[in-house]
């Protein structure tokens, strides 16, 4: 009887023991390329890079949360801005793995090149472990871009009406400065005010900064922010519109020629992710 | 048997207190108070740079988010750390020459061990550092040794990304000549592992005639590869920073102000660095000193004119240098090849006759540094190095005159890192054996004495705030 109950407080204590001392990790993994992370050795490199913003539990609390303007991303709703899916779906490992390589400007969330391929497409994988949706759900495929059409004068004029017609400017103002009517109302889906993005002094968009990008946040919004999809509003011709209107609100950006295959370059994207090691 | 069985349970409940209380690895650097992000995301473990650490540094203090310049930060933010180290530690000096009877040099000298220990403290750093816009940087870096004696151990401006080019970066000012292992960045303390060896190397010969020279040929033509120089550097880097150069221009004067000596040197170092699958990111590099030091002194009224050093000599150092990982193992490793010109190694102005037979001494030396880096807050460091002189100043000197081999190992301990500071439990054993490096007892007809070995024990908290 004695012993029964011994025994019974050994196997208690051995399973509290289990379950305090490691965090239960599920075999999460991602698929970027020819490359496959592991959440095992992401949740290593999380702790080191990431847990000060983004918390121990990915909930957007860690230490460093209350000085942070924008707040870091909460990794446990399974909600990401910056996604190649419909609006309301989870992003592809691609998608994440490209956030974590560009960073985010003007947010605190630095580019995290100088890692390795490995290490990012490993860092992907845990953050995945920390929504349920994750195991729940797949990513549907991306949105199918067709390609750009040309950016003349007729275009632009086509996406100057048609970022009236849209009430594009009752966020982004008028003439694109982020100070239209209800810029000062909105907030983002955590109820922290969110200003509109100011294409005046803008160079760089918060998704990438190409015309592809671009087009890819009109369609695809912005999830956790007042930015909607527009995929069933504009046809993606229109789309291209708005894209080359927008274009001409953007005072600071350098007048290069952008095409896509240039500004892959740009972010030292020009090789297929994993194709051969850096 | 019910004994044995309660003591498991206390045993297994022990266990489990202690690793669940093992905190995550979330510090913040002095950069924090700007990026809020945690030291670890830049350091190994701190002070040593990882990759993305290094690629922060190499970008001007930047990480390219838009809110790099001062402008962005709130008005009350002041980029300042400073970094000291309480400590206690135990020196250790084998073969000295101490009279046989204290205070009585008459009744003649013996060799004996000399041991010292007790509390102290390091030299104070008073670090500033960050960008004055975007992409122009600064640093400057009062450091006091522990009298409160301050000097500046760098002050640099650099212009970042010129032409809009990440490889056109210019540094003008005091600054660490860029090299893949940094000395200071080191983990470790101790008076004898607080430096390599290899990168302050001097042949005993030339220490030996320098120290019975007069007053006009008391120059001073050390180099040390891990102290900041004065001068101005180009360099340049990658993206992700894996492919890196520097070359710069120095005055010949180790990096004191107020002595330009008139003459230059040149340092120019590469790496790269190679993503290999698992293991991260491995790095090789390569580096080149060309300098050269004055033999004497100008004179005024037979005194030396301490800013005019004439008869310069050269000397070179080259080396290569790798950082490999394994895992939670990393290697940092050095080889370095001296040499001095003849009349540097003997100590002799160049407008007086040489030492018969004497020749420019040249030398080999290196080290392997391990790093188990169990955690971020915890780290297991271990050294081994080794100087070997491949050419005497004179035939007739014994071979291994003047090597040295050293060796220390400790661990570094964060026991936590929170928002603003970092605290380092630093632990260390040193022992460096300078062969044939004693002096020599006053009745001893040779020149040269025994081994000299030194030893260092170190228990400091090491903190930056």
């Amino acid at each position: 009887m004695k012993h029964n109950r011994m025994r019974a407080h050994f196997t208690g204590i051995l399973v509290l023991l289990f379950a305090g001392v490691g965090q239960v990790i599920f075999a999460q993994e991602s698929h970027i390329g020819g490359l496959t992370g592991e959440g095992s050795r992401g949740k290593q490199l999380y702790r080191r890079y990431c847990v000060g913003c983004h918390g121990p539990l990915g909930d957007g609390r860690g230490e460093n949360a209350p000085w942070i303007d924008p707040k870091p991303r909460d990794f446990v709703t399974g909600t990401f801005k910056c996604r190649s899916t419909p609006t309301g779906a989870l992003p592809t490992d691609e998608d994440l793995y490209k956030s974590v390589t560009r960073g985010f400007v003007n947010s605190n969330m630095p580019s995290w090149l100088p890692l390795t391929k490995q290490q990012r497409a490993d860092l992907v994988a845990y953050v995945k472990t920390f929504s349920s949706s994750f195991r729940e759900e797949k990513p549907p495929s991306p949105l199918s871009m067709p390609s750009e059409s040309a950016a003349n004068q007729q275009s632009i004029q086509s996406g100057n009406e048609l970022y009236q017609k849209m009430n594009c400017w009752s966020c982004h103002g008028k003439e694109g400065r982020g100070d239209g009517p209800s810029a000062q109302t909105l907030v983002d889906n955590r109820g922290y005010p969110i200003p509109p993005y100011d294409f005046s002094v803008g160079t760089r968009f918060k998704c990438g900064e190409s015309n592809q990008d671009l087009y890819r946040i009109l369609m695809t919004g912005l999830d956790g922010t007042p930015m909607p999809s527009f995929a069933n509003g504009l046809t993606p011709a229109q789309a291209w519109d708005v894209v080359h209107y927008i274009r001409t609100l953007q005072m600071n950006v350098k007048r290069k020629k952008q095409t896509a295959e240039n500004e892959k370059k740009d972010r030292g994207e020009s090789k297929p992710v994993g194709a051969q090691p850096e | 048997m019910l004994l044995r069985l309660r003591a498991a349970v206390i045993f297994i409940l022990v266990l489990g207190v202690v690793l669940s209380v093992r905190q995550p690895a979330h510090a913040i650097p002095a950069f924090a108070r700007k990026y809020d992000l945690p030291c670890s995301a830049c350091h190994e473990a701190w002070p040593k740079l990882n990759d993305f650490g290094i690629a922060f540094r190499d970008r001007g203090y930047q990480l390219g988010n838009e809110k790099d310049s001062p402008i962005w930060q709130n008005p009350s933010y002041w980029p300042i750390t400073f970094r000291i180290t309480p400590e206690w530690h135990r020196e250790s000096s084998s073969n000295q020459v101490v009279d046989t009877v204290p205070g009585n040099p008459a009744l003649g000298q013996i060799y004996q061990d000399v041991t010292t220990h007790g509390f102290d403290f390091s030299g104070l750093d008073i670090w500033a550092a960050g960008t004055l816009y975007k992409d122009i940087s600064f640093s400057v870096l009062p450091s006091a040794d522990s009298s409160g004696s301050f000097h500046f151990e760098n002050v640099f401006v650099r212009f970042d990304n010129l032409f809009r080019t990440r490889w056109l970066n210019l540094k003008l000012g005091k600054f660490e000549l860029d090299n893949l292992v940094s000395e200071k960045r080191m983990l470790f303390l101790s008076s004898n592992g607080g430096f390599y060896q290899v990168y302050h190397y001097t042949p005993f010969r030339e220490v030996q005639f320098r120290a019975s020279n007069p007053p006009i040929v008391q120059f001073n033509p050390v180099f040390g590869i891990g102290d900041n120089q004065l001068g101005v550097e180009l360099s340049g880097h990658s993206e992700n920073s894996y492919a890196r150069y520097s070359v710069a221009l120095l005055s010949s004067n180790e990096g004191s102000p107020g002595l330009p000596n008139r003459t230059y040197d040149w340092w120019a170092s590469f790496n790269q660095g190679f993503a290999v699958g698992k293991l991260g990111v491995q790095r090789v590099g390569a580096f080149a000193f060309f300098g050269q030091r004055p033999t004497f002194f100008n004179t005024s009224f037979g005194s030396p004119v301490l800013s005019e050093g004439l008869g310069n000599k050269s000397l070179y150092r080259a080396g290569l240098t790798g950082l490999f990982y394994i895992k939670k193992v990393d290697f940092s490793t050095v080889f370095v090849h001296g040499w001095d010109n003849v009349f540097l190694g003997t100590g002799t102005a160049a407008n007086a006759p040489l030492p018969v037979g004497a020749r420019g001494p040249t030398w080999n030396g290196g080290f392997v540094e391990t790093h188990f880096t169990y955690s971020p807050q915890l780290v297991f460091v271990q050294r081994n190095e080794i100087v070997r002189m491949s050419r005497q100043v004179f035939r007739t000197d014994p071979r291994d005159l003047g090597d040295i081999d050293a060796f220390s190992f400790g661990l570094r301990y964060y026991p936590f890192m929170f928002s603003r500071a970092g605290l380092a439990l630093h632990t260390e054993y040193s022992l460096v054996r300078s062969y044939k490096s004693a002096s020599p007892l006053p009745t001893s007809t040779s020149p040269f004495g025994p081994d000299l070995r030194s030893s260092s024990v170190f228990i400091g908290l090491d903190f930056a705030f």
